[in-house]
C-alpha cells in the first residue's frame, strides 16, 4: 500500500493526495522538522530550552518577551508605539511555526497574556501553546488551560517533556493537516508508536 | 595511564558534588545535552548562569539596603534567580532561595537578610567547585576519543 511513504505537510498540501516513495520521505527534512517559537525572559533557561528543542530535531526560535514573540508572529497590534520598527503591516510575512512554548512569569507581559492574545487571534489560534513554569499552582494550571494551552509543563524543563511533546505534536499535526477522512494517515500515526 | 588517572578524577569530582548535596538531577539533564558537536554545554551553561546571575545579586543587594523593603520586587528578583539556578540544578543555592521567599512572604526583613549571606555563599562555593570541576574535565580531555597531542 506504501502508506509509510506518505508526507503530510501542510505547507506543501498538493502532497497530501500523492504517494511520495522518495528515499527521503521519511527522514526528518527541513518540510517535517517541527518550528517552535520559545518564549522565557531568563538567559539561562533560552539557551537550554534551544538545546533541548534542537537535541529533539525541533528547528528553534528563541526570544525574550511575548511583545516580540506576537511582533515575530506578525501579530503585534502596537505599531504606533514602535515607530522605529522595519516591520510594517502590510504584506509582513510572519514567522511559521508549529508550536510555541512560553514561560508564564515573564515581566512586561506574561505567557498567560500571550497565550490568550495567540488564541484570540484567527490567524494564530490554530498554533499550540506550551506553558512552562517554576510553580506548580493548581489556579494556575487551570487557567491556562481553560484559555487554550495545550499543556503546562513544571520546570525546569526536562528532555523527556520535550520529546514527549514533539512526538504529540508530530502525531496530531498529521491528523489536523489531513482534515477528514484520510485513514491513511492515522494507520501511518499507529504504526509509529 | 594518566588519561585513566585524570578520567577517574573527573567521576570522583563529579560524584562528590552529588553526594555533598551541592547538584541535584538538573545537572545530569544538562550532562545528557551534550555530544561531540556540543562538548562543553554544560560548563557554556554554567558560565552563563554566573555571568547572568550576577545582576540579579547585585539587584538583591540594593533592594535590601533600602530602609522600607519592598518585598514584593525583593521575592520578583529572587524568582528569576531561583528560576536559573535550578535550571542549572544547583541544589543548595535553589533551597536558600526558596527560604528567601518565604521570608519575603512573612514580610521578615532580617531573615531575607540573613538568607541572602548564605545565598552568597553557597554560589561563591559552588562556583568554585564546578570551576575546578571543569578544569580537571578539561584536562581529562574528550570521554570517548583518545587525541593525544603530537
Amino acid at each position: 500500500m506504501g502508506s509509510n511513504s506518505i508526507v503530510s505537510n501542510r505547507r506543501m498540501p498538493e502532497k497530501m493526495n500523492c504517494f511520495d516513495l522518495s528515499p527521503n520521505s521519511n527522514s526528518d527534512s527541513e518540510a517535517e522538522e517541527v518550528h517552535v517559537l520559545a518564549v522565557d525572559d531568563s538567559l539561562v533557561d533560552r539557551k537550554v530550552i534551544e538545546r533541548l528543542l534542537k537535541i529533539s530535531s525541533c528547528k528553534v526560535t528563541a526570544v525574550d518577551s511575548g511583545w516580540r514573540a506576537l511582533k515575530l508572529l506578525g501579530l503585534s497590534d502596537d505599531e504606533e508605539e514602535d515607530k522605529s520598527s522595519s516591520s510594517s503591516s502590510d504584506g509582513f510575512e510572519g514567522l511559521k511555526v508549529d508550536l510555541i512554548i512560553t514561560d508564564y512569569w515573564m515581566p512586561g507581559m506574561t505567557g498567560y497574556e500571550l497565550l490568550k492574545k495567540i488564541k484570540e487571534s484567527s490567524s494564530f489560534r490554530e498554533i499550540p501553546v506550551v506553558i512552562m513554569s517554576s510553580e506548580n499552582v493548581m489556579t494556575r494550571i487551570d487557567r491556562c488551560l481553560e484559555e487554550g494551552a495545550e499543556e503546562f509543563i513544571v520546570k525546569p524543563v526536562k528532555l523527556s517533556d520535550v520529546t514527549r511533546l514533539r512526538d504529540y505534536y508530530m502525531a496530531t499535526r498529521e491528523i489536523r493537516s489531513a482534515g477528514s477522512g484520510i485513514n491513511v494517515n492515522k494507520r501511518k500515526l499507529q504504526e509509529s508508536f | 595511564m594518566e588519561r585513566t588517572r585524570l578520567r577517574r578524577q573527573v567521576a570522583l569530582t563529579r560524584q562528590s558534588l552529588f553526594d555533598q548535596g551541592f547538584l541535584d538531577e538538573q545537572f545530569i539533564q544538562l550532562e545528557d545535552l551534550q555530544d561531540d558537536a556540543n562538548p562543553n554545554f554544560v560548563e557554556e551553561v554554567v558560565t552563563l548562569y554566573y555571568r547572568d546571575s550576577a545582576r540579579l545579586i547585585t539587584n538583591i543587594e540594593k533592594a535590601l539596603e533600602k530602609n522600607s523593603l519592598d518585598f514584593n520586587k525583593l521575592d520578583g528578583f529572587m524568582h528569576q534567580f531561583k528560576g536559573s539556578s535550578s535550571s542549572i540544578g544547583a541544589k543548595k543555592v535553589k533551597a536558600e532561595c526558596t527560604l528567601f521567599r518565604e521570608y519575603c512572604r512573612a514580610g521578615n526583613g532580617e531573615g531575607c537578610t540573613r538568607t541572602f549571606q548564605q545565598i552568597k555563599k553557597e554560589y561563591a562555593t559552588l562556583k568554585r567547585k564546578l570551576e575546578a570541576y571543569f578544569q580537571v574535565v578539561r584536562q581529562a580531555g574528550p570521554a570517548e576519543t583518545a587525541c593525544w597531542p603530537k
